[in-house]
């Protein structure tokens, strides 16, 4: 509909005055955002296929013609599908744990309730803080030495616990600090999405006789899908592209146990010193964001026509 | 029926407290551990009955925070200020002008969101050191502003695109005002609440990098707060008191700025990331 108007409103505007022919682009416009973006993304990201093909080590200025040496490596590398394996923990177990907690705190908070506002701000406060700072704030929680974590163990008779340095355990405690730090986006976005649902369904249900859960199930589930669409997608590219948290509480370790493919690319260029095999690693990165992010999108979207 | 609703409620409330006072306790440890003294070991969950503030004042220092606050606000402000006239620019002809060249100028920009420019940060880092741009705000600001530029147009060009009236800027350009005029006298005032929208995003973000940062900015008189709070960390594991002073410091401002203005950040953020 609108674009019959704006045809018309087009051609219209252009007989009332020859004068004003919308013959060019504007380009100029829009030229030096699209020259930083070709500096600063696109010319680094081909750039990094190219070093992909190399044995470049990040420092010198020579390099070599490897070929597909690079790719091999990264297939035969037991390290990186233990670090592919890390991302998709955090992306996808982020991603969940964020949606059902942040639907759950959103359907609480959405009720006429005291405290709601309070509550509604601190769960959103760690938004704003930085994801390192987070995870330093964390760590005062779960260190070995002196965490109050250990603190409350020791006073219920239990042993001290080394979390951060047991692989079995620092990987899911980052996938619950990224949760706890970012739950708060997803419950707005519900919230926001909860307070768009029309009162008059609830009403027509009630009347039907339907109950608190069927309604949940046929009301408030369906009509709240392009919210959980937007949370998915966004805690997904998160949780996949995670750094700052590792960084702070195991720092990838021990050994390569917490790594994600982030701190995994950092680690290589800076600590191995081996600057084509990391950009070798970022492009199987850029693949599975893409991939999962893509399918997450067109899987959710459809959902989004059914309801 | 009536007392019954009204327990429910009740129950429901305690619920949100205890919700609230569980996402307190990772800040309620940090300020605990903040006054103490490093020989203090008594549980991080009892506050002390003394307050060494002096810790902050070590930290302050022996961080180089004064220097990290100064670069985070310069690269922060600047940076943002680049985006919202950039991308306010570049989202103008893309939302109204939809030639062929425009709108795939336009997909183009938009499809490099899904993919973060971190994934080519071994081969932008190279490109850093080839330029000479190594430890300068300068080359922070740069990268900072364009990782979010395909996010700044999207939301501009949507908002142009849905509010802003086509008549206005026909009449002025029978008026007989140029393009630029016209955009900046009359398109961009109308364009407040996404500009709104891109300052907290983007400040938001780009005070608490730490990706871009600890790649770019190693030298001492560059660092921004993570960077600085990171080096503080490693060197002081052993004394957390010291480092959860550090960390105080460094969330305090965000925080303040966040509760006096919490509607329009949360506003923001959410509002962003609905139309990202």
């Amino acid at each position: 509909m609108s674009q019959l108007e704006r045809k018309i409103s087009y051609t219209t505007s252009k007989s009332l005055k020859p004068k004003i022919r919308l013959k060019n682009s504007l380009w100029f416009m829009y030229l030096p955002a699209l020259l930083l973006i070709f500096t600063f993304i696109v010319y680094p990201f081909f750039n990094g296929v190219k070093l992909s093909f190399t044995n470049w080590n990040g420092f010198s200025q020579d390099y070599e013609w490897v070929g597909l040496e690079q790719y091999k490596r990264m297939l035969t590398d037991p390290t990186t599908w233990l670090v592919v394996k890390n991302t998709l923990i955090y992306g996808l177990g982020s991603t969940l744990l964020q949606n059902i907690v942040g639907l759950l705190y959103a359907l609480l908070l959405n009720k006429k309730i005291r405290f709601k506002s309070v509550t509604r701000i601190i769960v959103y406060l760690p938004v704003i803080i930085s994801p390192l700072i987070m995870g330093y704030i964390w760590y005062f929680f779960f260190a070995y030495q002196g965490g109050a974590l250990n603190d409350i163990l020791l006073l219920l008779g239990f042993d001290k616990i080394n979390a951060l340095a047991n692989p079995n355990m620092n990987v899911w405690i980052i996938v619950f600090v990224n949760t706890f730090q970012f739950v708060g986006i997803a419950m707005i976005i519900f919230l926001a999405g909860l307070q768009s649902i029309s009162n008059e369904y609830y009403e027509a249900a009630r009347i039907d006789g339907a109950s608190s859960f069927q309604q949940f199930k046929k009301i408030t589930l369906p009509l709240l899908a392009p919210s959980i669409t937007i949370n998915i997608v966004l805690n997904t590219i998160g949780g996949l592209k995670l750094f700052d948290v590792i960084f702070a509480l195991t720092g990838g370790g021990p050994g390569n146990a917490s790594q994600s493919m982030s701190t995994y690319m950092y680690d290589l260029y800076f600590q191995q010193q081996n600057a084509a095999y990391a950009a070798t690693q970022g492009i199987l990165m850029v693949f599975i964001i893409l991939i999962l992010s893509l399918s997450a999108l067109v899987y959710f979207k459809s959902k989004e026509v059914e309801a | 029926m009536g007392s019954r609703n009204r327990m429910l409620k009740n129950l429901l409330a305690g619920i949100a407290i205890f919700i609230a006072a569980f996402h307190i306790i990772p800040f309620y440890i940090m300020i605990t551990t903040s006054f103490k003294r490093e020989s203090d070991f008594s549980s991080k969950w009892i506050f002390p009955d003394y307050l060494r503030l002096e810790n902050f004042a070590e930290a302050w220092s022996q961080a180089h925070l004064g220097t990290a606050f100064m670069n985070s606000i310069i690269i922060t402000a600047i940076s943002a200020v680049l985006l919202i006239i950039l991308g306010s620019m570049a989202s103008y002809p893309l939302a109204r002008y939809t030639t062929r060249l425009n709108k795939a100028v336009y997909y183009f920009i938009i499809s490099i969101m899904v993919v973060p420019p971190l994934t080519a940060l071994v081969p932008l880092y190279k490109l850093v050191v080839d330029i000479g741009m190594m430890n300068t705000r300068t080359i922070a600001i740069l990268n900072n502003t364009t990782a979010f530029l395909p996010l700044t147009v999207f939301l501009y060009a949507g908002f142009i695109r849905s509010t802003v009236p086509r008549e206005l800027e026909e009449a002025a350009r029978i008026d007989g005002a140029g393009t630029l005029g016209i955009f900046y006298k009359i398109v961009f005032p109308l364009l407040k609440p996404v500009t709104a929208t891109v300052l907290i995003i983007s400040s938001v973000f780009i005070w608490n990098d730490y990706q871009f940062a600890i790649f770019f900015l190693q030298d001492n008189d560059v660092q921004t707060i993570t960077v600085a709070l990171a080096g503080f960390f490693g060197q002081n594991q052993s004394n957390l008191s010291l480092v959860a002073a550090a960390a105080l410091m460094a969330v305090l401002p965000m925080t303040i700025v966040f509760l006096f203005l919490q509607k329009y950040f949360i506003q923001g953020l959410a509002g962003g990331s609905v139309k990202g």
